[in-house]
């Protein structure tokens, strides 16, 4: 299982890494997304994945199995972070488009000494 | 020691900010108002804090919900954390007496002072925190807000900028969360001290040696260290002065600080190879960036290559290790947070009597500003290291470990650095100050330039300060580097306090 999630998470990355070297903001912003996405799933991944084993000890039981909670709790904070911080990259790439009428970083190109 | 207090430098910001944004259209005097009472009482806790470390015994932890240290979150305040919460406090307030005088209307309206104070919330959150995870939390929170500061007024050059530096950011902060699952995946925890106290038992440190070097990317990203300060001087140029000048002053020292955590506290295993590889790139960023200022002509700009090359300061008197040279690094933090800051704001005042950021269109502003003129000039003269100016002992103190070592190629960089920041400083005041007087735009007469001073002059007499109380604030600096190179007091003290459940 571990292996199968390992690859996808190789996948998530190629495809972010892809994305991001376009030159479209909305691609990049894509792709920012898939690479945090791959990087969730890897925290889920570097906690072992088990079936069926909550993260409750019970009293009189040796050796419990268990599900280390903490991967779950660092990918929810994690998922707050990534949503804000692509809603604001979405808003920031729109008004951009808006204001400098073009969504191409080439075009985008300029120096603090040229004005 | 088990205490409340320094939950406050993160919650006084934060209800400032919530209270802030309920008072966005009405008067922005009230705003005002609260922004400087606030930026006040965080200095005064900042200062409480540090009367209760400065003896170098105690070390403050606070753990959430009475979780005891390696289960729930920790804070944790050194002497080190604690003078970087008092140096930021002052800046806040500096900056902010600045936005007060030179902000336009409609920057400071839109909810400029909520996001400052949530800029604030994340560093002074980075500073205390005892625990790695909740480190990109707070990164993040003072990034985000950093986002908003840095695009707020929508110029096109800020738009452009911005979006640059949140995609940056965007995959520096993913690489973080990648190290820190690499962290939690051997170690199983992300309490720093916990994590110290394991990794120093491991004893095959390859791994760990490539998780700290991850680390290092992801603060050097931050801090501007070479080669991944390309995107400083285009960000920290485009916004106006207040906010360049936290950005300039404060927020690459946030990844400098953790950089000088992580590597003195979680990642000593392997000295010898990890605080080399600091050392070069130290040796890089210094010159590197002090050759970037000299090639530019805007005010800013140069400004902006210089945090650069200052950085490089700091990662130096890391990488060399020694008690001196962390204690000179402290303290070039502290000088750099209130140096740069200064400069950034007198560029502010001059960019509003002039109108302009380029050097070219400037000049022969000391007759009619002689006040701005020569405070910039002493201001420049500490940011280069003169005595008796405070710039002057922090770089003496860096340099002089190197001697100790015996490591002479970083010290002829940090001469050379030292040097050309000479140069590069007095073609700025030769440019501005001195020369024919250019004439200026007209709105430059109704402006009282006496009022965007005081800011300004602020930081300069601290600097001076500093610089003629060497000796008792060499001496606080060197219990700080001492805590830094023995950390078994900070990780006891975290582990030591008991837990309210049981």
């Amino acid at each position: 299982m571990e292996l199968l999630i390992s690859i996808l998470i190789g996948i998530l990355f190629a495809i972010g890494v892809y994305m991001m070297l376009s030159r479209k903001l909305l691609r990049i912003i894509i792709g920012s997304a898939f690479l945090s996405h791959g990087t969730l799933l890897m925290l889920m991944t570097v906690g072992k994945l088990k079936r069926g084993a909550p993260p409750i000890i019970v009293e009189g039981v040796e050796n419990p199995v268990y599900v280390d909670p903490i991967p779950q709790a660092l990918i929810l904070t994690a998922i707050v972070i990534g949503f804000a911080t692509t809603a604001f990259g979405l808003v920031l790439a729109y008004r951009c488009y808006q204001e400098l009428g073009t969504d191409d970083t080439e075009q985008m190109r300029g120096s603090f000494d040229e004005h | 020691m088990s205490t409340n207090l320094i939950t406050l430098p993160i919650i006084i910001p934060m209800f400032t900010a919530i209270v802030c944004m309920f008072l966005h259209g009405r008067n922005i005097q009230i705003q005002r108002v609260i922004a400087g009472i606030s930026a006040l009482t965080s200095l005064g806790v900042a200062l409480k804090i540090f009367s209760e470390v400065a003896d170098g015994e105690t070390v403050l932890v606070f753990t959430a919900s009475g979780w005891q240290a390696p289960f729930g979150i920790v804070l944790a305040v050194d002497i080190f954390s604690s003078i970087m919460v008092i140096l930021i406090s002052i800046v806040s307030a500096a900056c902010l007496y600045t936005a007060f005088v030179t902000m336009d209307k409609a920057r400071e309206e839109n909810y400029f002072y909520p996001v400052w104070f949530c800029i604030m919330m994340g560093i002074n959150g980075s500073f205390v925190t005892g625990d790695i995870f909740n480190l990109y939390v707070m990164f993040e929170i003072m990034l985000m807000a950093s986002y908003v500061l840095c695009v707020i007024g929508n110029s096109l050059g800020q738009l452009r900028e911005s979006f640059k530096y949140l995609i940056l950011n965007m995959i520096s902060s993913t690489i973080f969360v990648i190290a820190l699952a690499m962290l939690y995946g051997m170690m199983g925890t992300l309490n720093m001290a916990d994590l110290a106290q394991k990794i120093s038992m491991v004893e095959d440190q390859s791994l760990i040696t490539v998780c700290a070097m991850i680390f290092f990317v992801v603060f050097g990203l931050k801090g501007a260290v070479f080669p991944l300060y390309f995107w400083l001087p285009h960000t920290y140029t485009e916004p106006p002065a207040p906010i360049a000048a936290m950005f300039g002053g404060v927020l690459t020292k946030v990844g400098v600080y953790a950089m000088i955590r992580v590597f003195t506290l979680i990642f000593v295993g392997n000295v010898a190879f990890t605080h080399t590889i600091i050392l070069i790139a130290a040796a890089f960023t210094m010159l590197l960036g002090v050759f970037g200022a000299i090639s530019r002509m805007n005010f800013k700009g140069i400004l902006s290559f210089h945090v650069i090359s200052q950085v490089g300061y700091m990662i130096m008197g890391l990488g060399l290790y020694t008690v001196w040279s962390l204690a000179g690094a402290v303290f070039y933090i502290a000088n750099q947070m209130i140096i740069k800051t200064g400069l950034f704001l007198f560029e502010g005042v001059t960019e509003q009597i002039t109108g302009t950021g380029d050097l070219r269109k400037m000049g022969g502003l000391l007759n009619k500003y002689p006040w701005l003129g020569w405070g910039f000039l002493a201001m420049a003269m500490s940011l280069a290291g003169l005595p008796p100016l405070s710039g002057f002992f922090s770089k003496f103190m860096v340099m002089q470990a190197a001697v100790q070592v015996g490591n002479y190629w970083i010290l002829a960089a940090a001469l050379i650095t030292g040097f050309f920041t000479l140069f590069s400083m007095s073609k700025i005041f030769f440019y501005v100050f001195w020369g024919e007087e250019k004439p200026l735009p007209e709105s430059a007469k109704s402006i009282k330039y006496g009022r965007l001073l005081p800011g300004c002059f602020a930081l300069l007499l601290l600097s001076v300060g500093i610089g003629l109380a060497a000796q008792p604030v060499t001496e606080i600096l060197l219990r700080a580097a001492n805590q830094l190179m023995n950390p078994e007091l900070y990780i006891q003290a975290v582990m030591a306090v008991p837990g309210v459940r049981g």
